[in-house]
């Protein structure tokens, strides 16, 4: 008799991130979600007006429903405070997850992520545990004026390299709707401090499946999700999909890339990169974010001092410049990494 | 409050409060001696003049709740009753310490006695406060939170942030705002708009009210009355401790930059444990000879405190990478 053939279970990124907490949540009492308009008119059940949002990537939609006032924390516009509370929260018997709108907004409650979350194990000598999910939305489209894009420089931001130099910090960057609901239910059960970076684009964009049941993705790991032997391509977060998009340009030129897709930047599974650079000897990084004290600097330097040996060519960043993210459609599209400059940064190495 | 408002106490809650004051003082008159005579202990920050806000307030709370401390945070780490042998180990950089020797002075923590951390980034710790409150509503506990913080956070955006969310999810938790009149050189009357920084807890809907510091019985009377509104359920209260520092803002500081001598023998003339001490050997509640013994067992504490922190290992060299992320 033949089976029944399986039919894939899809879903959004943002609806992956939803499933994860909601199932989190559901396992454990303690997990409690914290932020602004995670649920959104607070206090108005009377009038039959619950659940009104979900935060921007509606990955909290339902679950006041679901779980109630007591576990969906609704705040005011106090970054400062609430993720200080959501700290304190964690030292005291919690699970916060708690959502920055923006990573943008991080200005405003810096000192409780580097200096209060990402130190305390340290500082105590281990004697406090910290499970603390800081959940945020980054990212600019740089294409369409659909969501996402068009926010100009103080909300479309990638500024993960200010999270990732905090040493205490675990920071991941999902890109597909699979691993952000893998990585999500790590970061939960994490015992630490873990920051969740996800893609403003990716959050509606990125569909696939997604199994129903829970599972976790090791935080530190990366994943080659192409193969190939010419050159490594390593990109993080919708970075990946942009170097997919130029490796299928630089097969159609007989160049076979890899890529790697970095989903931990801190820790950095340096092993994983380097493994497949030492295969291919190019390194070509793809980072969203600025170039100057970037992780796709900080790539390259760890690959020159590990892999040299190995190298053929200089390794090459594509990156957005040196500047804030600009507001007009034109120069935001050129504003972001895109493939033809992926490719050209490939042809540059192999000549 | 006077003493016909606490004649009712009992012996052991006089005993409590002087035990603690007697047992701060002793820590840090003990700590400058050894900074004075080359030890190497870091950064640190005298809590003399102050003893009667940590205990009042530690004395009016339970071993399970919780308090967020400051830079000068040694007092309410004693009064909460961390042991000073590894807080004094923690000074040294001991692996002993508190904090096997990776916090120092401004990081002294003991969460097993309800201290989320003494935090030097100013006003940040009163967060972490509301944090512990919140978390004991949710786990259904009676938990109470206490955050400790000088008049120097009452300008920081924090504590605003601090007030309004904890009056708005009716937070069992308690802003105790130690005003010693300077934030390290700058006057109070300067940087902060108000006379009594206690006016604020209107502007959030919560009870605010100023005592005197310098009187354990008082400190002790307010926050017997906000901890239990606390933990009653009824939310948040803000109490402002006019108090006096006696030393510099840190070990180095000279106080005569930016007070005069007259203002220093001023305050000085109502030391908070000469006062305690008038109170209840008048009142017949302690006698002299009581009040002496216990003394002479804080210096005894502090002996056996100064030996296990010199006597105790430095901590492996490898200890450096370890804690960087919770195993």
């Amino acid at each position: 008799m033949a089976t029944a053939p399986v039919i894939a279970r899809e879903m959004t990124f943002s609806q992956a991130l939803n499933e994860a907490i909601r199932a989190e949540m559901q396992r454990d009492d303690s997990v409690v979600v914290i932020g602004e308009d995670v649920a959104g008119a607070a206090g108005r059940a009377h009038l039959g007006l619950v659940d009104a949002w979900g935060g921007p990537l509606r990955a909290t939609k339902g679950l006041i429903t679901e779980f109630g006032e007591r576990r969906v924390i609704d705040t005011p516009i106090a970054e400062m405070g609430f993720v200080g509370a959501a700290v304190g929260a964690a030292m005291t018997g919690l699970r916060p997850i708690v959502e920055i709108m923006f990573v943008d907004l991080i200005g405003v409650c810096y000192d409780q992520i580097v200096n209060q979350a990402a130190k305390m194990h340290y500082m105590m000598g281990g004697n406090i545990r910290l499970p603390l999910v800081i959940r945020t939305a980054f990212g600019s489209r740089g294409d369409k004026r659909s969501y996402g894009g068009g926010a100009a420089a103080q909300h479309s931001q990638t500024l993960y390299a200010v999270l990732a130099h905090v040493p205490g910090l675990k920071v991941v960057v999902p890109s597909t709707a699979y691993n952000a609901k893998g990585l999500l239910v790590s970061a939960i059960r994490d015992d630490g401090p873990v920051v969740v970076m996800e893609h403003k684009f990716l959050g509606f964009a990125a569909k696939g499946h997604v199994p129903e049941e829970t599972y976790t993705l090791p935080i530190g790991k990366a994943e080659i999700v192409r193969e190939g032997t010419h050159v490594t391509l390593c990109g993080i977060g919708r970075m990946t999909h942009i170097c997919l998009e130029a490796a299928g340009k630089l097969a159609e030129q007989g160049i076979r890339a890899e890529v790697v897709d970095v989903l931990t930047i801190a820790p950095l599974d340096e092993e994983t990169i380097c493994e497949s650079v030492r295969r291919t000897h190019r390194l070509v990084v793809v980072d969203e974010d600025t170039p100057v004290a970037s992780m796709a600097r900080d790539i390259a330097a760890r690959v020159g001092e590990q892999a040299f040996d190995w190298l053929e060519a200089p390794v090459k960043t594509v990156t957005a410049p040196d500047t804030p993210v600009p507001f007009s459609a034109v120069l935001e599209a050129e504003y972001i990494p895109n493939a033809d400059k992926v490719v050209a940064a490939v042809r540059d190495q192999i000549g | 409050m006077g003493e016909f408002g606490t004649s009712g106490l009992p012996r052991e809650t006089f005993v409590g409060l002087y035990e603690r004051m007697s047992l701060i003082r002793e820590f840090e008159e003990r700590l400058k001696w050894l900074v004075e005579t080359g030890v190497p202990v870091g950064a640190v920050h005298y809590y003399v003049g102050q003893e009667a806000v940590a205990a009042g307030v530690c004395a009016a709370l339970r071993t399970s709740d919780w308090i967020s401390s400051t830079h000068r945070g040694h007092g309410h780490c004693i009064a909460k009753g961390v042991d000073v042998r590894p807080m004094m180990a923690e000074l040294y950089g001991k692996a002993t310490g508190t904090n096997r020797g990776k916090g120092g002075s401004m990081h002294i923590t003991d969460i097993r006695v309800g201290v989320l951390g003494v935090n030097p980034i100013v006003g940040m710790g009163v967060t972490h406060a509301v944090g512990a409150a919140l978390s004991a509503k949710v786990r259904g506990t009676d938990e109470v939170a206490v955050a400790f913080f000088g008049e120097g956070a009452a300008s920081i955006g924090a504590l605003h942030e601090s007030l309004n969310l904890a009056a708005i999810w009716k937070l069992p938790v308690v802003f105790v705002c130690e005003n010693n009149g300077y934030a390290q050189a700058t006057p109070a009357e300067y940087a902060i708009a108000v006379k009594d920084i206690a006016d604020r807890a209107a502007g959030y809907a919560m009870p605010g009210n100023v005592v005197d510091g310098q009187d354990v019985l008082e400190v002790y009377c307010a926050a017997l009355t906000a901890v239990d509104r606390a933990r009653g359920g009824e939310g948040p209260t803000l109490i402002e401790c006019k108090t006096h520092r006696y030393y510099g803002h840190h070990q180095g500081d000279d106080t005569l930059r930016y007070r005069t001598e007259a203002e220093e023998q001023h305050a000085r003339e109502r030391d908070p444990l000469v006062i305690f001490r008038e109170r209840v050997e008048a009142g017949g509640f302690l006698t002299p000879s009581e009040l002496d013994e216990i003394d002479a067992r804080s210096r005894e504490a502090l002996d056996d405190a100064v030996s296990f922190a010199e006597s105790s290992p430095l901590p492996e060299l490898g200890d450096l990478y370890t804690h960087v992320y919770v195993d």
